[in-house]
């Protein structure tokens, strides 16, 4: 672009299309699912919100972690509950997880084209228990015993391979997605802010939060700060002093 | 006066004054005069059974068929036009193949029996299209366990322990009833659905008649299939034996 035109409005930071460069994870547990999110939406540099929720509701029984842009995943995620809905009332029973995500690798393929969606879902139904579906980019779906996906996720892969077990209690599995997902906010510039959590099993769904300022410390990471003039005091020349 | 109602009778869509349809009664005189068909739930799958009547001796033996697949799990026997129950089997698969494009997994058969049920109905409502000469007992086997549902020519669809359609339905309906369903083997199934049906068949009024038998099961892997051949000719002979066995007495 030439230069004389430089500072037009749509040269904003905050005109773009909001994508997640995200972390997002699930995994199966002894008797059921969690799934688990950062919390940073971004226009290109600037965080448009650092608090957002990337696991959304699908059925009862049924979430959906989402990555890449937030308009499409959202859009995809609203038809999906609406024929989930339908679904429901015709059959007469909840849907199953694998219902759930045949609709979302459905929608992702078939608009291939139009659509930047990565997308992993996860619930719990009477007839295959806990389960994992991760569908990514070109629309296919793979039942996996975890999954996880966005920007934050290249950081984990030999880690996920490495420290996932099978049979883990809910309690061990909780504490692995966090750990897993505050490592990968420490590694990655576009994933951040706080870590959510969804538990799904038979007796039903729990959501936990957890504030990006009680996450583990990682390599190299500082203790976080409320203001910089707390930095300052501490310190001792006071820099107004000279 | 028996003249009340005449005239009221043309149209599918137009209701007589004491609120009948005649056409879609008419449709149901169809399935009345037919074969007989024969459905029942055994405690680990369902068994079909169809009294085919020979038209022609020239007629290769197995064509014509009755009972068709629908989809891997379940199976469908029509009573009536035979040809009018080919349509209805082809709506029934392209349902079941829709489904299963749709939501990744096999069609609940009660699902099954709705959708087919709510075309068979489709077609008793617009005065261009003339109602299904013909019933249907689909019976299929999901995770829910065999079910077992009868669909009439005016879409009124109901589950079954037993079903029966045809000429021999009442009888056959008494026989049904007999049986211990709760304790009884698709295995064993299969000999009474022959039995019911070289039961009912009018040897004076009907020639001849092939008998065809299909399950779906824990045997047959819960997929819907021909009773295998040794099966059926065992099942052929002691129903004959019965037959005979009743004579005699």
């Amino acid at each position: 672009m030439d230069a004389g035109t430089m500072g037009s409005a749509s040269d904003a930071p905050t005109t773009g299309e909001h994508r997640m460069g995200t972390t997002i994870v699930g995994v199966c547990y002894d008797g059921g699912v969690v799934l688990a999110a950062d919390s940073r939406t971004s226009t290109g540099m600037y965080v448009a919100n650092r608090a957002s929720d990337k696991i959304s509701q699908l059925t009862d029984n049924v979430y959906v972690c989402r990555s890449g842009s937030a308009a499409d995943t959202q859009v995809i995620s609203d038809y999906v509950r609406y024929f989930l809905h339908q679904h429901t009332i015709q059959s007469g029973q909840p849907a199953t997880v694998k219902v759930a995500s045949n609709l979302v690798r459905l929608l992702a393929y078939q608009n291939k084209s139009m659509l930047q969606a990565g997308m992993i879902v996860g619930g719990w139904d009477k007839y295959e228990g806990g389960q994992i579906y991760s569908v990514p980019l070109g629309g296919t779906i793979l039942r996996q015993p975890f999954a996880i996906g966005g920007s934050g996720s290249s950081y984990l892969y030999g880690l996920m391979d490495h420290e996932w077990k099978e049979g883990m209690t809910q309690e061990e599995a909780e504490k692995f997605v966090v750990k897993v997902v505050s490592l990968a906010i420490a590694r990655d510039g576009a994933s951040g802010g706080v870590v959510r959590t969804v538990t799904i099993n038979a007796e039903g769904v729990k959501r936990s939060f957890h504030p990006g300022d009680k996450l583990p410390l990682w390599h190299e990471e500082l203790e976080p700060q409320n203001s910089l003039l707390d930095i300052l005091a501490a310190g001792n020349p006071d820099p107004m002093d000279h | 006066m028996s003249s009340i109602g005449t005239g009221y009778d043309l149209s599918v869509t137009t209701f007589s004054p004491d609120g009948r349809v005649f056409q879609v009664e008419y449709a149901g005189k169809a399935v009345d005069n037919s074969g007989t068909i024969v459905g029942i739930k055994c405690k680990d799958g369902i068994v079909l059974g169809v009294e085919k009547l020979i038209t022609s001796k020239m007629i290769l033996e197995g064509s014509n068929r009755r009972l068709h697949s629908v989809h891997r799990n379940s199976g469908l026997a029509v009573a009536g036009l035979a040809a009018d129950g080919r349509q209805i089997v082809s709506r029934a698969k392209s349902e079941a193949a829709n489904y299963e494009k749709v939501y990744g997994e096999p069609m609940p058969v009660k699902e099954l029996a709705d959708r087919v049920a709510s075309y068979v109905h489709l077609c008793t409502l617009y005065w261009w299209l003339r109602p299904f000469g013909c019933g249907v007992i689909l019976g299929g086997y999901d995770r829910d366990g065999p079910q077992l549902y009868m669909i009439e020519p005016s879409g009124l669809s109901y589950k079954y322990f037993g079903a029966a359609l045809g000429k021999g339905r009442q009888a056959a309906k008494t026989e049904i009833e007999k049986l211990k369903l709760s304790e009884l083997t698709c295995r064993e199934g299969i000999v009474e659905v022959a039995k019911i049906i070289y039961g009912v068949h009018d040897e004076a009024k009907d020639k001849s008649f092939e008998l065809e038998l299909s399950w779906v099961c824990d045997e047959s892997n819960r997929q819907h299939e021909k009773v295998p051949n040794d099966l059926l000719e065992q099942a052929k002979a002691a129903a004959q034996a019965a037959l005979e066995e009743m004579d005699a007495d």
